[in-house]
């Protein structure tokens, strides 16, 4: 099959397609399933990464 | 072959062109919303393309691209598994499993950096330091790696030395690295991992369709299996499209230990354990955003990896049919009916006499299938006659035998050379991006985890600037030193490896731990880094035979033996990974078994979810 005699091979060329293809159905599917909330902690965080990136 | 291009005007354009575009870029970006962290302070959710590429942009780089893509010139389509791994772990395993449970403990935590991370889970200073100091002085030999792909890539392309393109490299790097480049300003990774993705596809469509199509282009592929080096057949090498022979106890099954434990598992795994990756999940807003992630992601690393890979292995078909000729005298005939035999590679010497072209290594005349395609009668140097054959070979013999230059000589003889300008411009986005978070671990690391936490009776210090700077360009220097003088094998794709390797066995089952269990002990991680950290020294330098006859200390333990294990097939072979992961996985499980579990308040601090 697509000239690929050796059937590992030819697995992972057809697994990596077909992992693509399931991560954009993952994507597709769970595009709005999980909450989107940023915490005040989350935040806080954020500042915090922000001042040591701006002095360096 | 190779190195007649030279740079044209056309390519200065189109060069500042391109960092002209990326400096513009990163200064819109500078002056609003530039790094994930803006997105967060700010409230606002990056696009999910921006976070996948930005990601994708880190993880893949011209060690990928150009050293792994060599690998699968020379070893084949086997490496497809790497391609696999890379999106089932470093992308589904990765963003799925890990992203968030990191996330929300480095934001509970307050850790900026992936030593700090354990460091403060652990409630361990030793722990973050020990993690600090393993990145500050490993992680030079993965930038070296990508300095090394981008140096060999530009030198064929654009016919200069590598010595030239290397301090080239370092100069472009040091500049973007030192005074700000270090920033992740997503604006440009995505334009720079775009710029890759269009790459990829005209490469790979390219190829395809010069070798007649998809199918065609595998099964000439598959038919040239016989004329596989013969040392390579002798390793296991079973053709470009098989899996190298698979056993235990002989030295014709080396290579399958090779390509698996060292190049596929050991990247495979590794790229879980990769600090600069893993402090980017704490960058990220939310778990919706990292699930919408998830399928860019995936296609980026299947085109940025599957691409070369395949590449790679093509290139073989194609010198094969559009090569330059080669010529020689026939030592042995492989099959005459396909025309192929095993020529004595010759070339013209001053005088116009045909002289035997010598193996730089061995100094013995070099060897190499050829198909066939022209035989005429000639004398050679002692005006003996014989009959002198042309015609085409393998990838492996059009570049002296170094793999890390297949893919860089293949674009320079397969393609138009505006795209091998498209494609450096690819390669240096890829590079870029990659040294830029190498370097910013690097500093952090050294700046935020062994600075301020060593020292002053074990009281942290305040952060030092000077300290981060320091650190980088030392380790700047360390990585170009490194490219200058180690010029190997495959030595881009086994430098990755090597820093895959011990990152996954050092870190990983403290990190895993640390995520998702509550009984892992600070004794316990630590046990567990520092036997995945001895194991894989030890292994590396006395038993890996390739790394441990490089750096020698092996010869002098053994008396002139490669590796402690020399007298037993396949053992030589084998990856570091192998052994020092399951070695700390056991550590970690025992000793926090047999120590007292952390306190319920600290763990209430870690998981208050649950």
């Amino acid at each position: 099959m697509l000239g690929i005699d050796d059937p590992f091979v030819l697995f992972a060329y057809l697994g990596i397609i077909a992992l693509a293809i399931l991560s954009l159905i993952y994507g597709l599917a769970r595009r709005n399933a999980a909450r989107d909330d940023v915490t005040p902690e989350d935040r806080q965080w954020a500042i915090e990464e922000k001042k040591v990136d701006d002095e360096f | 072959m190779p190195g007649q291009s030279s740079v044209g005007w056309i390519d200065i354009v189109v060069i500042l062109a391109y960092l002209l575009a990326t400096g513009y870029l990163g200064w819109l970006g500078y002056r609003g919303t530039r790094s994930a962290a803006d997105f967060l302070v700010g409230g606002r959710s990056a696009h999910p393309i921006i976070m996948a590429v930005s990601y994708g942009a880190t993880f893949i780089s011209t060690a990928a691209i150009v050293g792994f893509g060599g690998v699968a010139g020379l070893f084949g389509m086997s490496l497809l598994w790497l391609t696999f791994l890379n999106i089932g772990v470093g992308i589904l395993i990765a963003f799925i499993v890990f992203g968030e449970p990191t996330r929300r403990l480095g934001h509970h935590l307050g850790a900026h950096t992936f030593p700090e991370l354990l460091g403060l889970r652990y409630q361990s200073r030793g722990i973050q330091i020990f993690a600090g100091a393993l990145i500050f002085l490993f992680m030079p030999l993965y930038s070296a790696a990508v300095m090394t792909g981008g140096s060999i890539f530009a030198a064929t392309q654009f016919g200069i030395d590598f010595e030239v393109a290397l301090l080239i490299f370092a100069l472009i790097t040091a500049a973007y690295v030192i005074p700000g480049g270090l920033k992740a300003v997503m604006y440009t990774d995505t334009f720079q991992g775009f710029i890759m993705v269009i790459a990829m596809i005209i490469l790979l469509v390219v190829t395809y369709s010069s070798l007649g199509g998809v199918t065609e282009a595998h099964r000439y592929l598959t038919d040239m299996a016989d004329m596989v080096p013969a040392p390579l057949a002798q390793m296991g090498h079973q053709g470009w499209t098989a899996m190298p022979a698979f056993g235990w106890g002989a030295p014709t099954y080396d290579l399958w230990w090779t390509v698996i434990t060292a190049i596929i598992l050991g990247v495979g795994i590794g790229v879980l354990a990769q600090p600069q990756l893993i402090v980017r999940f704490m960058t990220v807003r939310s778990r919706r955003e990292l699930d919408r992630a998830v399928p860019i992601g995936a296609v980026f690393i299947m085109l940025m990896t599957g691409t070369p890979f395949l590449v790679g292995s093509l290139s073989n078909a194609w010198f094969a049919q559009h090569g330059p000729i080669l010529n020689g005298k026939v030592v042995q005939e492989i099959s005459a009916e396909k025309g192929r035999a095993l020529v004595e590679l010759m070339k013209k010497d001053d005088s116009g006499a045909w002289t035997p072209i010598l193996n730089p290594k061995t100094q013995a005349p070099a060897t190499a299938a050829l198909i066939v395609s022209e035989r005429t009668p000639a004398q050679d140097a002692s005006g003996a006659p014989f009959e002198l054959v042309g015609g085409r070979s393998v990838a492996v013999t059009y570049v002296k035998g170094d793999p890390d230059k297949i893919i860089p000589v293949f674009i320079a003889s397969a393609m138009p050379h505006w795209f091998g300008v498209i494609f450096f411009l690819a390669l240096l986005a890829a590079a870029m991006s990659t040294m830029s978070s190498q370097f910013h671990t690097i500093g952090t690391a050294a700046g935020r985890d062994l600075y301020e936490r060593i020292g002053n009776k074990g009281q942290a210090r305040e952060p030092s600037l000077l300290v981060m700077r320091l650190a980088i360009v030392v380790g700047l220097l360390i990585a170009v030193t490194i490219s200058y003088m180690v010029r190997q094998e495959y030595i881009i794709a086994r430098f990755t490896a090597i820093f895959f390797g011990l990152c996954a066995a050092s870190f990983l089952p403290a990190y895993i731990g640390g995520l998702f269990s509550r009984r892992v002990t600070k004794a316990g991680a630590l046990a567990s880094m520092t036997v995945g950290l001895a194991v894989s020294l030890f292994w590396l330098l006395l038993v890996k035979a390739k790394e441990a006859s490089a750096i020698g200390l092996v010869q002098l333990v053994t008396g002139g033996k490669t590796s402690l294990l020399a007298d037993y097939p396949n053992w030589p072979s084998v990856d570091p990974i192998v052994i020092a992961l399951p070695a700390a996985v056991l550590t970690l499980i025992l000793v926090s078994a047999l120590t007292r579990p952390p306190a319920a308040e600290h763990l209430n601090r870690c998981f208050p979810e649950r």
